[in-house]
């Protein structure tokens, strides 16, 4: 499967190990808190030390549990959007393109419905008239988040499809009289892999600023941790007039780095489907990096695979 | 034209589905949320203004959804929104006095944000290869940071302990509002640290959008004859750059929601007026009527600029004029 082999960049790497640091403090988080992160047990507005290392807030709960407790909900609720939003942009995607016709023109006009309607502002007015126990179940909250956000996925997958329904490979199966689901499945599927890797990281991307924006606004139950939320408390509290700066900038930090991960890989997906964008990487490493600065036009080492789009 | 018209037709269809979703979320909702508002409202208010919520969500009436539905639409068209629970006025006039400060600091930002990135993006495509590709990973950490972040940041350190921008408001309140060279100049310094943090967070997209799509066009023969011809860099770089820009306006519309969503947020940071601070008091205090207000107005904004964005897309791009299938 040397086909699936992302390019080993410092970008893709780094993006890994971001990510799966992330990922394990979901797993763990909870489990390594060192204090309970809603008990106010200690003194209000304690600054850094080694027994609060991001100190306390105003109420006097170790930010530094509440960091660890809310990877999990974050995470969380970002994986399952992403999924939900994926598996619908397949099913909308994949049948609009490779069916056509009517049901192509009535999908393509629902994507690209949801596509212009603004998502946060719809998420929110969905989510306020959530009852308040139901803001805190990660299903819920995540179902909705992936309604706003499937119709991206779905355009480019609808694109790639269309592009591969008249390949060879596909009109032979095809004529062998393969079914329907199984051309789909079996033949195209494959092929939309890295579109569709790329659509999910972006979706996942997307869930996570979406679900910390909703916290922020005080949205979802906040008594439930996550890292939006502990910003909807620093705000609420006027961490930032008061300088806490380790109440608000620890939570923003995970949310971006790991939004930052998902898009190192994203890029990793970007040049393997676009070669131009690797050999453009790759040359850097080269003995020429004196001249590195002029541009070297149309001498770009290209190999056209029959797999490869523009 | 064709084209044109089908867009606005899509765009039309975004609109009935906005406000048919406005109409439907609240009564179709589990849990009955319109009901357990009043249940809290009772007694706080006077039973006119309860009268006129549950006219508006259909509480207790006898006329069918339909016909509620009709009237609904009856009422929108006469620019009738509701009540704001919370302000006591209408939904139209409070929003009417505070949409100019969204419109004014977005507009500005989304103007900036995407010709200074697809500048930037243009000659980072150019140099790729070279050391400015390592603005990649940082242009990535700003593209990934939530914007109400990244304006808390900034308002902490240059706003908090610089003092090189003031902090919160959209104006000095020594000011006196209206058409004076110090008031004008005031709202000019408080939008600033706003303005820059949009800034700084938006314009990583149309960056790396730009350079990826700069990349690819460098490889395109016309280019290499551009050089062959002994055109200066400059021009080249420019007739690459107008054939490399087409997908970032195409891309206009998941841009924009996006940019507006995070904007919105922004507002509260700085605690500037605006749709963001309504939004925020709308949900809040449950205030339905102004919420699907603010949705509203959201949402018909973005669908304009995503209008402005094809006619520019139709005018650059005189491909699209002659409609082949995809």
């Amino acid at each position: 499967m040397k086909r699936l082999a992302l390019p080993r960049s410092p970008k893709v790497i780094a993006g890994v190990i971001i990510l799966g640091f992330f990922l394990v403090l979901m797993v763990i988080g909870p489990y390594i808190e060192p204090y309970n992160p809603s008990s106010p047990l200690f003194l209000q507005n304690l600054p850094p030390s080694s027994a609060h290392w991001l100190g306390t807030t105003e109420l006097g709960q170790d930010v530094f549990s509440q960091l660890l407790d809310g990877a999990r909900a974050t995470m969380v609720v970002g994986l399952v959007a992403g999924l939900v939003a994926t598996v619908l942009s397949i099913v909308v995607g994949v049948s609009a393109g490779y069916l056509g016709g009517k049901t192509d023109d009535t999908l393509s006009l629902a994507s690209n419905v949801f596509l212009a309607l603004p998502g946060l502002p719809l998420l929110i007015v969905i989510d306020s008239y959530l009852p308040v126990a139901n803001r805190s179940n990660p299903f819920v909250i995540g179902g909705v988040i992936a309604l706003t956000g499937w119709a991206w996925g779905a355009r480019v997958l609808r694109a790639q499809t269309l592009s591969l329904r008249n390949r060879d490979f596909v009109e032979a199966s095809r004529i062998i009289g393969e079914k329907r689901w199984r051309i789909m499945a079996v033949e195209i599927a494959p092929n939309l892999l890295p579109i569709l890797a790329s659509s999910l990281l972006f979706t996942v991307l997307y869930s996570i600023g979406a679900y910390t924006s909703l916290a922020y606004l005080g949205l979802t139950n906040t008594a439930v941790w996550n890292w939006g939320t502990m910003m909807y408390w620093a705000q609420a509290n006027n961490a930032l007039l008061a300088n806490q700066w380790y109440w608000f900038v620890p939570p923003g930090i995970c949310i971006a780095l790991v939004g930052t991960s998902l898009a190192l890989l994203n890029f990793g997906i970007d040049e393997f489907i676009n070669p131009r964008l690797r050999a453009a990487g790759v040359r850097v490493r080269g003995p020429r990096r004196a001249r590195a600065r002029r541009p070297r036009l149309g001498m770009t080492p290209v190999v056209r695979e029959t797999g490869a789009t523009s | 034209m064709r084209v044109l018209l089908r867009r606005f037709g899509v765009y039309l269809l975004t609109a009935w589905v906005a406000i048919t979703a406005n109409f439907f979320l609240p009564r179709l909702m589990p849990g009955n949320p319109i009901a357990s508002l009043i249940g809290k409202l009772t007694g706080q208010v006077t039973p006119q203004e309860v009268r006129s919520i549950q006219l508006q969500f259909g509480v207790g009436l006898h006329s069918s959804i339909w016909q509620q539905y009709w009237t609904y639409w009856v009422n929108l068209f006469h620019g009738q929104l509701g009540t704001s629970i919370t302000l006591s006025a209408s939904v139209s006039s409070v929003l009417s006095s505070q949409i100019y400060w969204t419109l004014g600091l977005i507009g500005v930002a989304t103007v900036l944000s995407f010709a200074l990135g697809t500048a930037l993006g243009a000659i980072l495509g150019w140099t790729r290869g070279s050391r400015t590709d390592s603005l990649i990973p940082i242009a990535t950490f700003f593209q990934a940071t939530p914007y109400f972040f990244l304006g808390s940041v900034m308002v902490l350190v240059f706003a908090n302990n610089l003092h090189w921008f003031p902090d919160l408001g959209a104006y000095d309140p020594n000011a006196t509002p209206g058409w004076n060279w110090g008031f004008i100049a005031s709202l000019f310094r408080y939008a600033q640290l706003p303005v820059i943090s949009i800034l700084l967070s938006s314009m990583a997209g149309w960056m790396l959008g730009m350079r990826n799509m700069m990349v690819t066009v460098i490889g395109e023969d016309f280019v290499l004859m551009a050089v062959a011809k002994g055109l200066p860099r400059r021009r080249v770089i420019w007739h690459a750059a107008r054939n490399a820009v087409l997908p970032s306006v195409a891309n206009f519309a998941l841009a924009i929601g996006l940019l507006v969503s995070g904007a919105l947020l922004v507002e509260l940071v700085f605690n500037y007026p605006g749709v963001g601070n309504l939004l925020l008091n709308a949900t809040l205090n449950e205030d339905y009527p102004l919420l699907q207000g603010i949705f509203l107005v959201i949402t018909l904004t973005v669908l304009g600029a995503n209008l402005i964005a094809d006619v520019l897309y139709y005018w650059l791009d005189p491909r699209t004029r002659t409609p082949v299938a995809q």
